[in-house]
């Protein structure tokens, strides 16, 4: 990419100035087993161009039908955002030249779409709620995948030849619409997070869309525009496209804040125009220019026919909605007992479901918590995966916490023995017994150490003989130095305070 | 001339079930006689001749078995060139298009083939079946039988000459404001434009997807009905296909009745415009039915004068978008410019090349008329006249049971007459186009010929959509009636084929 040397203005001096408008467009697809119009087969990562049919190569005479699961799953996507659904909505042709749009006409809907007029609480990081409205969730299909080749850039400028895939092409799209969010502040980078992770959040709980933001399955156009303070007028807007990561979301919403701040400061007008993001330099260059007459020649599609819903149906679709994430939160924290920092910490680590996984397996919630917070959770970081990706079952932490509990083994060991475990080495009693992992329990060797431990440190028994117990702690170091961790330091404290004639 | 070719599908059909002539000789001898006149023709776009035989031989094979066959086993068939056919070329009449092969075949084509009708092959068409005189095939014009000088009308003067011609008993055509209908008339054949949705658009490459329909192309009402019950019927592929039972439609033919039937004279369809052998012809073939104890009424549907203005924006505009998908990046042409070529340098120049004048035209009328600020006065404005039309067909079916019109205002011009005069040419659907924009099924049969020129008439009779049978039950009398009076088909006074072999 060529260097990009936009001004920007430090978004506090931003924020001083002026107001932010946000608005989205996110794009989900939907897990359906087959296409929006075809019965090829909807996969990711399969061989190019074999989950096709000649509807989805827009060969002559073929003709669209609408797939009724993908109908059903935006359905569901609408009443989860709070939507109405359309009784009688229809399909349009958006028309434009582009090769990865086998007919050269997206087929979605314009101005009946099936979900209308929906609000969702977003709920930032410190508890503070923000309502977003929504304006529209329509149906519609992806374009296939190009791959511009020869190149220095990989886009389509400068490329030798490109390569379609139309496995992608006609793969249902969900496409949520919210209307503009005013009154976000200084807070806007953080709603916009919040916004698409819960959006993705509802779609993966409906079990509508596989909802992997890697895999282009929830794809987000952040729309920003700048409004000086006091004004009530929205300012020009531009479009930022395909952020594809949580944290690109946050950040490209920052920049698109400082750059507007930027030209505005200048005296020079916001060009309405896509914007590109670049990851690298965390920054956006200009797309095309895009106005509102964007001249698409809609028009309906006329080899469909509306998609008409009944209550019935609607009802039906409704009682099979699973629990809204945000009350299953309230839910599960409130059954836990966990304070607000300690439930968020939870949330934002990614482990809520699997506490509650093991939770029902029989442990304590403050015992599943430290396990899924602690351990796990570094180790995770270590591996850079999600710590459900790290293969520790529910059952396993049962296991481990039962052994603890029993006096078999302490924490410190506990870890060794998950270690045994995620190495195949077998059940954690097996891996207790291969490798010699028991807390020492005869007081003789323990007592032997502590000796030892005493004899190194004379000073330290002195003053604990003097009555200084705190320092009892130096003396149970060197202890389980000695022992390699596998004495338990409670019985060690006991045997020391004993040994110097102490109370303890 | 053969006798097997001049037998209606009906009556081949009887003897190729009695085993009197066999399916290998009845299509040999059409394959005979394309050879001898299509060089005059220019009907066929494509001989099937390898596998029309193959399918002959096992209809003939099967039948000594003593297999269960369908009635029309054995009858072969030449199908319109818009409608895609698996192992065999599919153009639409296109340089475009020029040798692709569909890899899949058309439900219409699917059905022939559990029919066991051996396809003779692709019939002649203006390009993408836009115009009304097959003058704008990129292959050449279908010439009438009739007079080799004058056009077999259009879209679909390769079938309806085929057919004409003795060519084929049966073709398939596609009607989108007349294209079957219209070279019926100009040609002395029967053709079938169904209820919208009676028969499947799955792989009938798209003009104008609300309007374009197929249908059948035959020389009888009969064979008509035939055809129509072997390509009719609900199908999946096509989501605006009707979910009804095609319908007696053979029985209607069989058991046709116009007694106490209310026949209206559509005001608007006739009079001005119209030929005075055309309007002759029509008078006589009224006096017929109300003769046969039909009763003749006169309705009016006031809003047919702007069926062809409204016409011309909903057709160019569907088609505008279903020919954009001809670029050159999947299938058909691709022409790449001198230089370095873009993407949209590659598609211009394929499609520069590829399009023919009328195509283009329509395209550009079509692009204009979706064009942000300019869709509610065009599009639509049209749409509503589409409503308005409607309407027009509802309160004329309140007074009468079936219409009746000239099926063109004109016979056969000469080839050539009209073409640098887009507007007279569209003028020559003007009575075939409402049926298209309210859905219902028409029918045109042949009438006589007029006085002044000697050439072939056509009417046309129009009912409730849906009610298809209709058109079949009173198409035949009148048909039964015409011939007593001429002492035999119509055809029978064409004259023998200049140049054949």
């Amino acid at each position: 990419m060529t260097a990009v040397h936009d001004e920007v203005l430090s978004f506090d001096e931003a924020m001083e100035k002026y107001d932010p408008a946000l608005g989205f467009e996110v794009h989900v697809e939907l897990n359906t087993r087959t296409k929006m119009f075809s019965s090829a087969p909807n996969g990711f990562g399969d061989t190019p161009n074999t989950n096709i049919t000649p509807v989805d190569l827009g060969l002559p005479g073929v003709l669209p039908v609408v797939n009724r699961v993908a109908v059903e799953s935006s359905i569901k996507i609408g009443l989860a955002l709070g939507c109405k659904i359309a009784e009688r909505s229809h399909f349009a042709r958006k028309n434009y030249f582009y090769p990865d749009t086998p007919k050269n006409f997206q087929t979605s809907q314009y101005d009946e779409p099936i979900a209308y007029d929906g609000a969702i609480d977003i709920e930032l990081a410190d508890g503070t709620v923000f309502t977003v409205e929504i304006e529209r969730a329509h149906m519609e299909e992806d374009a296939g995948k190009l791959t511009h080749m020869g190149g220095a850039t990989g886009r389509i400028q400068g490329a030798e030849f490109s390569l379609v895939d139309y496995n992608r092409a006609g793969v249902p799209l969900v496409e949520i619409v919210t209307k503009p969010i005013l009154g976000a502040g200084r807070r806007a980078p953080e709603l916009a997070k919040a916004y698409v992770a819960a959006i993705r959040e509802i779609v993966k709980n409906l079990g509508v869309s596989d909802a992997r933001m890697e895999r282009g399955n929830v794809r987000c156009d952040a729309n920003v525009s700048l409004m000086p303070k006091g004004s009530t007028t929205l300012g020009t807007r531009t479009e930022t496209k395909n952020v594809n990561s949580l944290r690109s979301v946050e950040h490209a919403v920052t920049y698109e804040i400082q750059r507007h701040a930027a030209v505005l400061d200048s005296g020079a007008a916001i060009v309405q125009e896509t914007r590109h993001w670049h990851e690298d330099t965390r920054s956006t260059t200009a797309g095309r220019p895009k106005s509102d007459a964007d001249d698409y020649r809609y028009f309906p599609e006329p080899d469909l026919v509306p998609v008409v819903t009944n209550d019935a149906w609607i009802e039906k679709l409704r009682s099979e909605l699973p629990e809204p994430p945000a009350e299953r939160r309230k839910r599960l924290q409130a059954d836990w007992g966990y304070s607000d920092a300690e439930f968020r910490d939870v949330v934002n680590a990614g482990v809520m479901s699997s506490i509650e996984d093991t939770v029902a397996a029989g442990v304590s919630p403050a015992v599943a918590r430290k396990w899924w917070m602690g351990e796990i959770s570094r180790r995770a970081k270590l591996a850079d995966v999600e710590p459900a990706e790290l293969g520790v079952t529910p059952e396993l932490i049962v296991e481990l916490n039962a052994l603890i509990e029993s006096g078999k083994i302490n924490d410190k060991l506990s870890r060794e023995v998950l270690d045994g475990v995620l190495a195949g080495e077998g059940t954690p009693a097996e891996v207790v017994e291969a490798r010699g992992l028991a807390v020492v329990s005869d007081d003789g060797p323990l007592l032997e150490a502590i000796d030892g431990a005493l004899a190194a440190q004379p000073d330290v028994a002195d003053k604990i003989r003097g009555g200084k117990v705190q320092a009892v702690g130096a003396i149970v170091g060197g202890v389980m130095k000695a022992t390699r961790g596998q004495a338990d330091a409670g019985r060690v404290r006991e045997l020391i305070l004993q040994r110097l004639g102490v109370e303890g | 001339m053969s006798e097997i070719i001049r037998l209606s599908a009906a009556a081949l059909a009887q003897k190729l079930q009695s085993r009197e002539v066999s399916a290998v000789d009845a299509t040999q001898a059409h394959l005979d006689r394309i050879a001898a006149v299509d060089g005059s023709i220019n009907a066929f776009l494509h001989v099937n001749t390898e596998e029309a035989l193959l399918v002959a031989a096992e209809v003939d094979k099967a039948r000594a078995d003593g297999d269960t066959l369908h009635p029309l086993a054995g009858v072969p068939i030449a199908v319109k060139d818009l409608i895609v056919t698996k192992g065999q070329p599919t153009t639409a009449g296109s340089k475009i298009l020029e040798g692709w092969h569909s890899p899949y075949d058309a439900t219409v084509i699917r059905r022939l083939r559990e029919a066991r009708m051996p396809i003779l092959g692709k019939t002649n068409l203006d390009e993408f079946a836009m115009g009304s005189s097959t003058e704008h095939s990129a292959y050449g014009p279908t010439r009438n039988p009739w007079d080799l000088d004058r056009i077999p009308g259009g879209s679909g003067g390769g079938s309806a000459a085929a057919v004409a011609a003795f060519e084929a008993p049966l073709a398939l055509g596609t009607d989108t404001g007349g294209s079957i209908r219209q070279p019926g008339a100009v040609t002395g054949t029967v053709g079938v434009k169904p209820t919208y949705g009676g028969v499947s658009r799955y792989g009938a490459i798209a003009m104008a997807s609300s309007l374009d329909q197929i249908g059948p192309v035959s020389r009888t009402v009969l064979d008509s009905a035939l055809l129509h019950e072997v390509i009719g019927g609900h199908d999946p592929h096509d989501s605006t296909s009707l979910t009804d039972p095609v319908g007696a439609l053979v029985e209607a033919a069989r058991r046709g009745e116009v007694k106490g039937l209310r026949v209206g004279v559509i005001k608007e369809l006739s009079g001005e415009g119209y030929q005075a052998g055309v309007l002759n012809r029509f008078a006589e073939s009224l006096e017929l039915l109300r003769g046969a104890g039909a009763e003749i009424v006169e309705v009016s549907c006031p809003n047919f004068k702007y069926a062809l203005g409204a016409y011309y924006l909903i057709m160019p505009s569907e088609a505008s978008s279903n020919l954009a998908k001809y670029d050159g990046v999947r299938f058909g042409l691709r022409v790449v410019p001198e230089g370095a070529p873009t993407i949209e340098r590659v598609m211009g120049a394929t499609r520069a090349a590829g399009f023919g004048d009328e195509v283009k035209r329509r395209i550009i009328l079509g692009t204009y008329a979706l064009s942000a600020g300019y869709y509610d006065a065009y599009y639509g404005s049209a749409q509503k006249v589409r409503t308005l039309i409607q309407r027009d067909f509802d309160a004329a079916f309140t007074q009468a049971d079936v219409l009746i019109s000239p099926t063109a205002p004109t016979t056969a011009f000469r080839l050539g007459e009209k073409l640098d005069d887009p507007l007279a040419m569209y003028l020559n659907d003007v009575a075939t186009i409402p049926a298209n924009m309210a859905g219902i099924p028409g029918l045109s049969l042949p009438g006589g010929l007029a006085d002044e020129d000697n050439l072939p008439v056509g009417i046309q009779l129009l009912a409730p959509a849906r009610q298809d049978a209709r058109l079949y039950r009173v198409g035949a009398v009148l048909e039964s009636l015409l011939e007593d009076k001429w002492g035999g088909p119509l055809l029978a006074q064409a004259p023998e084929i200049a140049g054949v072999k």
